[in-house]
């Protein structure tokens, strides 16, 4: 049986439209060789957690600079647990103020990557976290 | 005089230039912009061929413009230092206008919050934390006369950076003005209004690009007879470039959806001098110090013979490029971030050369949040002292003949006319922007950097060099939802204090006027001044409109 690649959803929750970031991840991750999945903008939380339920992704990375991440991350891992998507790896990108990351990781956010990552950086992270 | 330096420049590289390399090596085999463009080592009257100063470069004040709108630039005015700001409750930035006005700031400039920007209200599920965070909350006119109470609006001009709701939050402000007793005729200032870039670049586009343009042309429209101090459009590059565009695709752009809003202003009927004079620019000042100077020049240059060549304009006001400039926002780095103030100084010098008529200088924590008072009083600083220490603003372009720059300038000069002729053959940028050629000439542009500084080919201090291990980090402004709570608690007042009739009768004459095709700015002000909320206002026009959504590509 042929590996299946390993699939990401990159996600734009709220109402921003900088999008410069997140497309520069899809298009990283796809030259490293990933299955990627972009959802466009100001998606609701139910949208992105339906997208990936649907595409069956492994990997969920929430593109946020607007400040709103302390209300649209928990609600997006509160319906992956809902929908028993427990499993797949949830990233964070952009503007997070530190005094902010632990509770994100509380909630369940396996990293937040800040301004200054390098896309190799998110590639190796997410080829050493997700379960092949 | 050519031929002479053409061979004493072969001279010197054969004699001098060679046996010095060859013990002493360049650092890199090819020196590039922050835009990819490659610099040669040495500028000479070579490179500037047939230079005819009067043609390129002119006297200041005449056209082409070359080196400056006005004949004595700051020796007679210096620029107008115009500090972006806004955050949480009308009241928390009323506030912090008042400080900046004590600091000798000139001018106000007003950010949103995102639920303003998209034109809803904060009781939208969409607003929820989003309230106060990126900009102030401003949902209905007693918002916005909580914002400016106590600041006289005849003695100050505002900009405000809104764009699909621009014609609503105008008509607040107008309101708040007449409330102040304060007639239209003498405010001035600038809506952002430019929709375009929000297609190409920023993304913050509600109605669909045909139904938007009628509306920005309404604003031209009534402003020049009612407003007729008030820039109606700021035309923007700077998200064009935040968005990783080039400073030529900055440049181009910019100009192309000038030419754009011309030809739908032409098209309403208007006279070209008669709304021309009241455009304005809005531009980034970027890393790249002598390709940024080059860009501003360049940029005055195209539009006058745009506005003189292509539409025929008379009035030497129409030819003029007036603009803003804000230092680069994307250029900041979290790493280190002090070193963002020399980042800042340095952009803010480069937009000061080039001839910029007012600047916002970022402040030094805005990788992490909205400014602090004290980053944001040391960015309102840098200006200050590139006013009145640094001499620059002695005289008028003072790089004005550097072959250097002349070169620089006359090549992205060129690049961008290549560009513009490019999206003419597309039938002009709303149709270029439905292809989503702007859109993926950036997305290229942003790619490409991004790559170069992880292949280190660009060095960014204190992120891919020079990086060290930080402890503690800068004070930042936080935002809690306690504005949010208190922004819903008025709204909620608002709508129950209100003539709720007198609501529907106004917002049901927005929709006739929409639907027999009239222009909608006095019915918008009708709007406002029953309190409709910006929601309300904004929904009518989206069920007669319907909304925009951009094709997905990456």
């Amino acid at each position: 049986m042929s590996k299946r690649k390993i699939r990401v959803l990159i996600a734009k929750p709220g109402l921003d439209g900088h999008d410069r970031g997140a497309k520069v991840v899809a298009r990283a991750l796809r030259d490293a060789g990933f299955e990627v999945i972009y959802t466009g903008l100001r998606q609701t939380p139910e949208q992105i957690v339906n997208t990936a339920l649907q595409e069956d992704v492994d990997v969920i990375g929430l593109s946020i600079l607007s400040g709103a991440h302390n209300a649209l991350v928990p609600r997006i891992m509160e319906l992956l647990k809902e929908k028993g998507m427990d499993d797949v790896l949830v990233l964070v990108g952009g503007i997070i103020p530190d005094v902010d990351i632990p509770f994100l990781k509380s909630v369940g956010v396996s990293e937040i990557f800040l301004p200054g990552t390098s896309t190799e950086e998110i590639v190796r992270f997410i080829n050493e976290r997700v379960k092949k | 005089m050519i031929d002479n330096i053409e061979k004493e420049k072969e001279r010197w590289e054969k004699e001098t230039l060679l046996p010095y390399l060859s013990t002493a090596p360049e650092r890199q085999n090819e020196f590039t912009t922050v835009s990819g463009r490659k610099i040669a080592r040495l500028y000479t009257p070579l490179d500037l061929g047939n230079f005819d100063y009067m043609k390129e470069l002119g006297f200041p004040g005449e056209y082409p413009f070359t080196r400056g709108i006005h004949p004595t630039l700051y020796r007679g005015k210096l620029w107008t230092m115009r500090q972006f700001s806004g955050f949480g409750t009308p009241e928390d930035t009323n506030k912090r206008y008042k400080y900046l006005l004590s600091q000798g700031q000139t001018g106000l400039s007003v950010a949103f919050d995102l639920p303003t920007l998209m034109g809803i209200d904060g009781d939208h599920p969409l607003a929820k934390g989003e309230i106060g965070k990126c900009g102030v909350a401003v949902y209905t006119l007693r918002d916005m006369e909580i914002l400016f109470d106590g600041i006289p609006l005849d003695k100050i001009s505002t900009s405000m950076t809104i764009n699909a709701p621009a014609a609503v939050l105008w008509a607040m402000y107008i309101a708040v003005a007449e409330k102040q007793g304060v007639p239209k005729k003498v405010l001035r200032g600038t809506i952002q209004n430019d929709i375009l870039k929000e297609y190409i670049a920023q993304k913050e586009y509600v109605f669909p690009p045909n139904p938007s343009m009628k509306l920005v042309i309404d604003t031209f429209e009534y402003g020049s007879k009612e407003v007729p101090l008030w820039n109606t459009i700021s035309i923007s590059g700077y998200h064009i470039r935040e968005a990783g565009a080039t400073a030529v695709q900055e440049l181009a752009f910019t100009l192309r959806d000038g030419i754009e809003y011309v030809e739908w202003a032409i098209k309403r009927g208007l006279d070209v001098d008669e709304f021309a004079p009241r455009l304005s620019f809005f531009f980034n000042s970027h890393n790249d110090f002598f390709e940024e100077i080059a860009k501003f020049r360049a940029a005055r240059r195209m539009w006058a013979k745009i506005m003189r060549d292509r539409f025929k304009a008379k009035n030497p006001r129409s030819w003029w490029l007036r603009f803003h400039t804000q230092t680069s926002g994307v250029s900041l780095m979290a790493q280190q971030p002090y070193n963002n103030i020399v980042r800042v100084a340095i952009q803010a010098l480069a937009a000061v050369l080039g001839g910029t008529q007012s600047l916002h200088t970022n402040s030094m924590d805005e990788t992490y949040a909205l400014p602090s008072e004290q980053a944001v009083t040391i960015a309102l600083r840098t200006q200050q002292i590139l006013a009145y220490e640094s001499g620059v603003a002695n005289t008028v372009d003072p790089l004005g003949g550097s072959y250097f720059v002349e070169s620089l300038t006359n090549s992205i000069e060129e690049e961008a006319w290549e560009y513009i002729r490019k999206i003419d053959e597309m039938g002009g940028m709303v149709k270029a922007i439905e292809l989503g050629y702007p859109q993926r000439e950036i997305q290229e542009s942003s790619y490409w950097y991004q790559k170069a500084v992880e292949r280190k080919e660009k060095i960014i201090v204190g992120v891919n060099e020079f990086v060290m291990e930080e402890k503690e980090r800068i004070p930042i402004l936080y935002i809690d939802e306690s504005v949010a709570e208190k922004q819903l608690q008025r709204l909620r007042e608002v709508k129950k204090e209100r003539n709720t009739s007198r609501v529907k009768e106004t917002l049901s004459n927005l929709k006739k006027a929409v639907s027999d095709n009239e222009n909608l700015m006095p019915y918008i002000l009708d709007c406002v001044k029953a309190y409709c909320t910006l929601g309300e206002i904004m929904d009518t026009l989206r069920e007669m409109w319907g909304t925009y959504q951009e094709p997905v590509q990456f």
